[in-house]
């Protein structure tokens, strides 16, 4: 959660946020995104300010019972039709960009 | 533990439960299955696809939580934790945060005869994240473990040694067993365990920087690993340096834990309520019914062993070891009421035929109900210990019953005293020498005479009664 008394968003954390995004970002666009983001986190604020004390956070808005699904197995498509739309494949595996 | 510091060491076991299909899909959780042969849109992270919970896995989450003291949350929830790795496709994975099915609960388990409690502080459901397989310029993707079921157990920071954290891994992995919610198939990372382990002073009661060792698949490599890991430590810290808070992980071949990453690229997971997914309310109903289906537990069998069927501690705690031996026990011992000799049997013969045909007891050639039979042949005399090997060998590979063994092979002990005289006269006349050197003081003959006798009854005399007749004849005259 941010600190309640100032939302600007500082260079460094916009880095790390876009670090954690894998965005790559020009100079300008941290700047632009500081502002833009601060000003999203300025409108949280706003909504913070509302008493909340005693009442039960919220993580739904339905009432919906949780639905369960009985434990049954179901083939709907071959590993072909999976990879079907992967840009780089090998055999049946998905084929990416080393991650090591 | 050397020079006045003490290891605290926590386990995190990751268990995947026993279920058909996914967590969150109904794909199959088969574990030999082509490459991504178990996948569908949701598992491969498609966009639009939602995930639905699988019953049996909040069942088995439930009865793990239960056997293991945890109190069971009535409205638990899933939360996203994100990160970007290719083998999670959606970009987080599902798990549980604050609000975990189960928590505050307590695993008890022996090592060395000595009792441990351990605080379990939760268990949370979560999915299985993809295989990838690294070369030099490109990673390989095979998603079917994506979404597997997993219960991630998580100890408090209670273990002292590293054989105590490996009792307590093998304790789990025979709860779980138990309840029949996990197969704990090592080989095939069914149970996978990460390791904090931290060094302090003795008498110290703040804790020490921690290392976390990671993805351990064997009960030896966690206690190896915390043993070069405690090493480190101490050692590190008489040299003076700071123990730095990072991610280690074991290389087997080399006995050594290697950095893997520390604590300033750690990751920040942001973890929020999954949208896509209801609160799992567990009502008082379900716990109940849960409740009775939880079986007698390894902890409690063994204590009803020693206690009511007079088993020792070392015979109960290897024959509770697992659930089907057990099972195989009682139903043997119910036979025939000889707890001790079921046991005994069990753990030599039974277990070295089982071993050497590599298979497991519900797989025993010989069933548990003739197993019964052959012992209380023994103890009602028909046949003696000896001959009983030897049936046990021919109900090994014909899966006979003992009695048909011994109807067709004329096995039967020979009990009657009149018969045994008769052998034991024609023994005496044929070795008149030895007798007399038996008469003149050499007494230790003895044994060639019992020899002797049971060699010409075939090993079907009742020993007892050969001793007893041959003391008679051979001191007090033919």
């Amino acid at each position: 959660m941010p600190d309640t008394k100032t939302s600007k968003l500082s260079t460094t954390e916009i880095t790390h946020i876009a670090k954690l995004a894998r965005l790559d970002l020009s100079a300008n666009e941290t700047t632009n995104y500081s502002l833009q983001l601060s000003k999203a986190l300025d409108y949280f604020e706003q909504i913070s300010q509302v008493e909340t004390l005693g009442i039960v956070p919220l993580v739904t808005p339905t009432e919906i019972e949780n639905i369960l699904r009985k434990d049954e197995v179901y083939k709907e498509l071959s590993s072909e039709e999976i990879l079907k739309n992967a840009p780089h494949k090998t055999g049946h595996l998905f084929t990416v960009p080393p991650v090591v | 533990m050397s020079r006045n510091f003490e290891a605290v060491i926590g386990l995190e076991v990751h268990a995947q439960l026993k279920t058909k299909s996914k967590i969150f899909c109904a794909d199959s959780t088969q574990f030999d299955a082509g490459d991504n042969e178990n996948t569908s849109p949701v598992s491969v992270g498609m966009p639009g696809t939602l995930p639905a919970l699988n019953e049996r896995v909040v069942e088995q989450a439930i009865k793990a939580g239960l056997a293991l003291n945890c109190h069971i949350r009535p409205v638990s929830i899933f939360a996203r934790k994100n990160y970007f790795y290719p083998d999670l496709p959606k970009g987080y994975q599902i798990s549980q945060y604050d609000k975990p099915i189960c928590e505050n609960g307590s695993v008890e388990f022996k090592l060395q005869g000595k009792a441990h409690q351990i605080r379990i502080e939760r268990a949370h459901l979560e999915e299985d994240a993809g295989k990838s397989t690294h070369f030099g310029d490109y990673t390989l993707l095979n998603y079917n473990r994506a979404g597997i079921p997993l219960l991630e157990i998580v100890s408090g920071p209670d273990l002292r040694s590293p054989a105590e954290a490996a009792e307590y891994a093998k304790a789990l992995r025979q709860i779980l067993r138990y309840l029949d919610v996990c197969d704990g198939n090592l080989e095939e990372g069914s149970l996978r365990c990460d390791c904090n382990i931290s060094v302090r002073l003795r008498g110290e009661t703040k804790l020490g920087t921690k290392v976390e060792i990671k993805n351990i698949n064997s009960f030896r490599f966690i206690e190896k690993s915390l043993e070069y890991e405690i090493e480190r430590q101490i050692e590190a810290v008489e040299r003076g340096e700071k123990i730095i808070q990072e991610t280690r992980l074991w290389d087997p071949d080399k006995n050594k834990t290697f950095s893997m990453r520390t604590k300033e690229d750690a990751q920040d997971y942001r973890y929020f309520p999954d949208p896509d997914l209801l609160p799992v309310i567990v009502t008082k109903e379900a716990l109940e019914k849960f409740k009775k289906e939880i079986p007698e537990l390894p902890l409690a069998r063994s204590r009803r062993f020693t206690e009511e069927l007079g088993l020792s501690e070392n015979d109960a705690d290897a024959i509770v070891s697992e659930r089907e031996i057990a099972d195989y026990f009682e139903s043997a011992s119910r036979m025939c009421g000889n707890f001790k000799a079921t046991a005994n049997w069990i753990m030599t013969e039974v277990l070295r035929e089982l071993n050497e045909s590599k298979l497991s007891i519900i797989q025993s050639r010989i069933t548990a109900e003739n197993l019964g039979a052959l012992i209380k042949l023994i103890d009602a005399g028909t046949i003696s210990g000896k001959i009983a090997k030897t049936i046990f060998s021919e109900m090994w590979t014909s899966e006979d019953s003992p009695e048909k063994i011994i109807k067709t092979k004329g096995l039967v002990q020979i009990s009657d005293s009149s018969a045994i005289e008769k052998l034991i006269d024609e023994v005496l006349a044929a070795n008149t020498s030895q007798v007399a050197e038996f008469r003149s003081g050499k007494t230790k003959l003895f044994g060639f005479f019992v020899g002797a006798a049971m060699k010409a009854s075939k090993g079907q005399a009742n020993p007892d009664l050969v001793n007893e007749i041959l003391q008679k004849k051979l001191k007090g005259g033919l």
